[in-house]
């Protein structure tokens, strides 16, 4: 126990003694989540339209103004030419090409039916696909204004209708930062945890100084412990930060336990040091780890479900998230914060990272080589 | 000029032997693509449903089957109370769930009229709308269908066409950011960290104090990461191409150009951080918590800029990601020429340059 | 006593290879109690990884190794705690004060605290380093690095210590205050295991064995090898040996 104190004492004063590196493991991370929160939405408004009416009729002029009421619509560009909007859209200065052709009007009137072309950059396909639908709604609602007031189709024919009335829980304005907030939260706590604590054993064998702890009678255990510790405490203290800054600009909802929230990072952050650490004792470079690191870093947190859904992703996908450590802090955090979610909710996460953890770091002790 | 080919194939030599490394390197763009092509997509699919019926009549049933007949929602649990949607909520079994009216035929018959609760999970505000569109979505067609013979006269139909991606595939918005991103991480990562090592292990001294001149070692620490990087680039297009059918629609010699200028810039980026890195830990730390979050989020990549508040927007302007994003999906997908990307191109040339001044100023302080 | 106690380190045939090289080819000698062994070699001859395995830092391919009393195989941690090194890269923390290097060894090796602050004043009473004892180790000149390192490699009081080319790059004043305090060690009892290429430094040995291309070429005290190879002095002898 007391060489585990002096190992100890001797890393927090090497870490705290890093002036260049305390700022960097608080002050970068604190200024992304304050800024990148913001970024994260998928939130469409001022969608940038250009209309190509042909027609000018009193039809195509009633349906435009649909589309400028909208609040989802930007007219960025009125024209009679539709190369002309074509030329806009490649160009990037318009999202959609809203084209009404000659005899739009006559044919409604004589045909009872007429069309529209909807001209849509597909590039992001979500994007596309709500702006079809926001289009189909507009143009669905033009239609029954026309019907009930240019051709007065009584009320008997009417259909008769489905009232859908959806309610949004937690999170009733569609917030979407708090969701990402959290998200990026999770990121940088296991970006630093699991990079600091892989980086400084690296370095200590780049360097050559575990040698002459190697040939002391330290026990392996001890000294991977003494590596784990201090950056255990220092990544749950950047979260305990990270979530008071989140309270205090964003208002994060805290509607579970804090405890509850910090028994599972404890042993969330001993899984993510552990696979740091266990990466360190099959490198020799800090170069070597790094590129270790940083494939194993984007892949779990590509796959996290820090920006799209886990339960969307194929089959396979979620098997590989079984033993992605991110993912179960990832949908955890959010679950206790947004949810109020109690532990029976997280038991199965619980124990899962629980075996992970033990499983981690008696791969990480018996794979240190004190001995090559 | 011998001395300096010697020099750059002893820094090939040091890659190259590290096999590790090499698997990653080439393994990465290969991983990723295949993770943003199935796993990492905006669109929703599963997602669980839980039903409250409390009518439990032919309607209700029928709509039931309709949802999840749909492909996009499986059942999460048939419910019975209240209380029971913040259970599954809390528990992260269910997104969504759908309460049907009592007397739920019986009121659509009679006034014409009945009501469907669609309850969701918003936590995740992005998914939930889009769960709760797919879902209104589905109802409305499921509802239209039960009276076919009222199709309406004096409609208007609309007529999409999907530009540039006609079978609106999301990996077609991937391939371009994926490219941007992990050229530049491996870029600036690799370079700022290969030098800083040199300074950190006090082999840099003895570089220069050889015969070569500073920047021909920079030059040399380099220009194999143009190679690297050059090639990871020709794999995710070509990758695109075999496994997602993402065309080039546009001149491959202008990509390839515009790559050459991308992963310049992104190397005097690396440079720039060596030089002001004593260790390469800061390096580290510099570019990947300072550039992969960014480049991931204010480069257009995932989430829209024109949708960021303004302050992000001009953030997002001196990401060079950004600009490259542009280039790339004008070139491959949309097939423009040169003519429409000047700009961005020119962008990227000022700050390449910006970069490489700059290196060399920190550089020769450094020296002094 | 009987003769195997005597011999603190006994090596019979030891053989490392590395791949199909053979950095140590069947390497047999002995190290009596107290004396100081002086261990060398041109660069690349095998004399650190030699000194790897005996502190059990690197496991041989084959040979009967025996250090302290303990069999480098099945033994090694317990041979780590009678022992002391001080590796050829340089290995205090260099982020951390001299004091401090002092009491995290010492911390290491189980001492008490009481014990731990009388002696770490005596010693650096004795280096002369009291005035600089929280000055951080990078900021102090290299021979204070290395009486240091080597002050905290037999702090614990080792049976054995092993110095891998301890005077490297140290100046000749230095250098013989060094060895002075090598053998103040050896009045203590404590053994002295040296690799150097000064062959100067080997006139101060009580044995000297001369490793050439992973064998043991010569071994002998530095007067008897003087006299068996004809020459004036220990660099004469290498020479010699070297050429063949």
């Amino acid at each position: 126990m007391r060489i585990l104190l002096t190992l100890l004492v001797k890393e927090f004063k090497q870490i705290f003694r890093n002036k260049v590196m305390i700022p960097i493991i608080f002050v970068v991370p604190v200024v992304q989540m304050i800024l990148l929160t913001y970024a994260a939405s998928l939130e469409m408004k001022g969608i940038k339209m250009v209309v190509v009416d042909q027609d000018l009729s009193q039809a195509s002029r009633l349906l435009v103004s649909g589309f400028s009421a909208s609040p989802f619509f930007e007219i960025v560009h009125s024209t009679t030419s539709y190369p002309e909007a074509e030329s806009r859209l490649t160009g990037d200065r318009a999202d959609v090409i809203l084209h009404i052709e000659h005899q739009f009007e006559k044919r409604l009137y004589a045909e009872q039916e007429t069309d529209l072309q909807l001209v849509v950059n597909a590039i992001n396909t979500t994007e596309a696909g709500l702006i079809n639908a926001y289009c189909t709604q507009i143009v669905g609602e033009f239609n029954t204004q026309i019907r009930s007031e240019w051709f007065s189709l009584d009320a008997s024919l009417r259909m008769s209708s489905l009232d859908l009335k959806p309610s949004f829980w937690y999170n009733p304005l569609l917030d979407y930062k708090i969701y990402m907030f959290s998200g990026i939260l999770v990121i940088l706590v296991t970006l630093i945890g699991m990079l600091l604590t892989a980086l400084n054993l690296v370095r200590e064998k780049e360097m050559g100084t575990t040698e002459q702890i190697n040939v002391t009678p330290i026990r392996k255990y001890q000294f991977i412990m003494a590596k784990l510790i201090p950056f255990w405490v220092i990544a749950l203290f950047e979260l305990a930060f990270g979530l008071l800054v989140g309270r205090l600009l964003y208002d994060l909802p805290m509607v579970g336990s804090l405890g509850l929230l910090f028994l599972f990072a404890c042993v969330y952050i001993v899984v993510v040091l552990g696979i740091g650490l266990f990466l360190s004792t099959i490198s020799n470079t800090q170069q070597q780890l790094m590129f270790v690191a940083f494939f194993f870093m984007i892949t779990f947190i590509l796959m996290s479900g820090v920006f799209t859904p886990t339960d969307s992703m194929p089959q396979w996908a979620q098997k590989i998230n079984l033993l992605n450590p991110a993912a179960y802090f990832m949908r955890v955090i959010r679950m206790i914060l947004l949810k109020g979610s109690e532990f029976r909710d997280i038991s199965r996460e619980f124990f899962s990272l629980l075996v992970y953890a033990v499983l981690i770091l008696i791969l990480a002790v018996t794979n240190y080589r004190k001995t090559t | 000029m011998s001395r300096f080919f010697g020099f750059v194939k002893k820094e090939f030599q040091h890659i190259f032997r590290d096999v590790r490394t090499l698997v990653i390197l080439f393994g990465l763009p290969i991983v990723m693509i295949i993770l943003f092509g199935y796993v990492v997509t905006t669109e929703i699919r599963d997602v669980e449903v839980g039903i409250w019926d409390r009518s439990m009549d032919q309607a209700s049933i029928q709509a039931t089957q309709k949802i999840f007949s749909s492909g996009y929602f499986v059942p999460a649990g048939y419910l019975d109370r209240e209380e029971q949607i913040g259970e599954l909520f809390r528990s992260g079994r269910a997104k969504v769930v759908v309460v049907f009216e009592t007397d739920f035929e019986k009121n659509l018959k009679r006034e014409n009229r009945a009501s469907i609760r669609l309850i969701t999970d918003a936590s995740d505000a992005n998914s939930a709308q889009l769960a709760q569109n797919y879902l209104q979505g589905v109802l409305m067609n499921y509802f239209q269908s039960l009276n076919p013979d009222i199709n309406a006269p004096w409609s208007v139909q609309v007529k999409s066409r999907m530009f540039y991606n006609e079978e609106l595939k999301g990996v077609y918005m991937f391939v371009p950011g994926l490219m941007a991103l992990i050229l530049m991480l491996i870029s600036a990562l690799m370079t700022s960290v290969t030098i800083t090592r040199e300074k950190e292990f006090g082999t840099m001294e003895l570089l220069l104090a050889s015969p070569l001149k500073p920047r021909e070692i920079i030059l040399g620490k380099v220009t194999p990461y143009v190679f690297l990087s050059f090639v990871n680039a020709l794999t995710i297009i070509l990758l695109g191409f075999l496994v997602f059918k993402v065309p080039v629609v546009g001149s491959l010699w202008l990509l390839m150009l515009e790559c050459m200028l991308y992963i310049t810039l992104a190397l005097s980026l690396g440079v720039l951080i060596s030089t002001s890195a004593k260790t390469q830990q800061v390096a580290m730390f510099m570019s990947m918590l300072g550039l992969m979050l960014p480049t991931i989020l204010l480069s257009g990549f995932i989430f829209p800029i024109d949708n960021m508040p303004l302050i992000l927007q001009w953030f997002s302007s001196i990401m060079p990601a950004r600009w490259f994003i542009v280039i790339v999906k004008n070139i491959m997908l949309k097939g423009t020429g040169f003519v429409y990307i000047w700009k961005e191109t020119l962008i990227l040339l000022g700050m390449t340059l910006f970069f490489i001044l700059a290196a060399v100023k920190r550089f020769n302080v450094r020296l002094k | 006593m009987t003769g195997t106690l005597e011999h603190i380190i006994e090596v019979r045939d030891m053989v490392k290879k590395f791949g199909s090289f053979v950095a140590n080819d069947r390497l047999t000698f002995h190290v009596e109690k107290g004396e100081i062994f002086g261990f060398l070699g041109a660069n690349g001859a095998g004399k650190t990884t030699a000194m790897r395995i005996l502190c059990g830092l690197s496991y041989p391919s084959s040979g009967e190794i025996m250090v302290a009393g303990h069999n480098v195989y099945h033994e090694r941690e317990k041979i780590k705690r009678k022992i002391g090194y001080m590796s050829q890269k340089f290995s205090l923390y260099d982020d951390l004060t001299v004091s401090e290097n002092i009491r995290l060894y010492a911390g290491i090796y189980g001492l008490g605290r009481k014990e731990i602050n009388t002696r770490e004043a005596q010693l650096l009473e004795r280096l002369g380093l009291t005035h600089i004892k929280n000055r951080l180790i990078r900021e102090i000149p290299l021979g204070w690095k290395q009486k240091l390192a080597f002050s905290v490699a037999i702090f614990h009081k080792p049976a054995i210590v092993f110095l891998d080319e301890p005077t490297g790059g140290v100046d000749p004043i230095t250098r013989r205050q060094f060895w002075e305090m090598i053998h103040d060690a050896t009045l203590e009892g404590i053994t002295v295991f040296v690799t150097t290429h000064y062959m100067d430094e080997a006139e101060y040995c009580d044995r000297v064995s001369i490793m050439v291309e992973g064998r043991i070429e010569a071994l002998d005290t530095p007067a008897g090898l003087k006299q068996s190879y004809e020459s004036r002095n220990m660099n004469e002898v290498f020479l010699k040996l070297a050429r063949t």
